[in-house]
């Protein structure tokens, strides 16, 4: 029982990750979690105003069925299946952090200065999300897919343009966390 | 209820990425910086497994649950729109330490600032739509 408990290595996740993949195309769909953000931009309407949407959000219900999946399974793990969210980060990593003025650096998953309800409330905060966010929806769509999309099933499935895909997603994440994050904090 | 076997999945699929860390703001900074091995281990080995199930997919050694051959949707082509609209999710995500499919599972975690991403997204997809037709490949 321990180990449901525990922090699972890499090589328990990794090989889970794609156990996940090989049932969802064995349910016959095509495994990718971006797809879902047009779905819900459909239920909500979008195909009043722009022709991009105007689908049958009912041909995709089964991508609405994992995203509501996963919303339980977080709420489960959270409560019930992570008693300490401590990650064992780099010592390089917490001490770059500390020195930007992260308290507590990875004793808990989420940073209190980006999710806690002090961070959320400020105007900073606030906008830090709403721009993640809006970078995030935007740039997969445009890119054709997300990190399950393209850097699992593509890359996996040998597409050339998902390699172009996750060239970006490093360009983006790495000018991120080299420049964005010590100048924002 | 055809599609129970997706919420499972989903439910499954969230444990998965919760225990292994992978949704952790903390684990991407340091994927990010080349700090650790973790998370590149988990995509890495993610990668290999699946290429392998690719290939006996492509041979029809596994059929889907309808019997048919199973083909991963063909991604559309272009630089521009790959390199460009991924370096786009790439900063979301190296700012937020958060992906897609995370983005669900932190609503779970942590509802407020998750849910704040989540609509953000939907308004970023919604712009792409308006735009589809006016951007470059």
């Amino acid at each position: 029982m321990d180990f449901i408990f525990e922090p699972w290595p890499w090589f328990v996740g990794g090989p889970l990750i794609a156990l996940s993949l090989v049932l969802y195309f064995y349910f016959g769909k095509n495994f990718g979690t971006s797809t879902d953000f047009e779905t819900l931009c459909t239920i909500a309407g979008a195909g009043k105003v722009a022709d991009y949407f105007k689908k049958d959000w009912k041909e995709r219900d089964f991508g609405l069925m994992f995203a509501i999946g996963l919303v339980i399974g977080g709420i489960i793990a959270s409560n019930f299946l992570i008693p300490d969210q401590t990650v064992n980060l780099n010592p390089k990593s917490v001490q770059e952090l500390t020195e930007i003025g992260f308290a507590n650096v990875a004793n808990q998953y989420f940073p209190d200065e980006i999710f806690s309800n002090e961070a959320v409330f400020s105007f900073k905060g606030f906008l830090i999300l709403v721009f993640s966010g809006l970078m995030i929806g935007f740039g997969t769509r445009y890119a054709g897919g997300c990190t399950s999309g393209h850097a699992i099933t593509g890359l996996s499935s040998l597409q050339f343009p998902s390699l172009l895909a996750v060239i970006g997603f490093f360009i983006g994440g790495i000018i991120a966390a080299w420049f964005i994050i010590p100048t924002i904090f | 209820m055809k599609n129970i076997k997706f919420l499972l999945l989903g439910i499954f699929f969230a444990i998965v990425l919760s225990k292994s860390q992978a949704i952790s703001w903390f684990r991407f900074y340091e994927m990010f910086r080349f700090q650790s091995f973790h998370m590149f281990g988990i995509i890495g080995s993610a990668i290999v497994i699946s290429a392998i199930f690719m290939q006996l997919f492509k041979h029809g050694k596994i059929k889907d649950i309808h019997g048919n051959i199973i083909t991963p949707k063909k991604k559309e082509k272009g630089y521009v729109r790959t390199i460009v609209g991924g370096t786009f999710f790439g900063l979301g995500w190296g700012i937020s330490g958060a992906c897609a499919g995370p983005i669900f599972v932190i609503l779970g975690f942590k509802f407020l600032p998750a849910l704040i991403l989540l609509i953000s997204a939907l308004i970023g997809a919604f712009i792409y739509g308006l735009l589809s037709k006016k951007l470059p490949n």
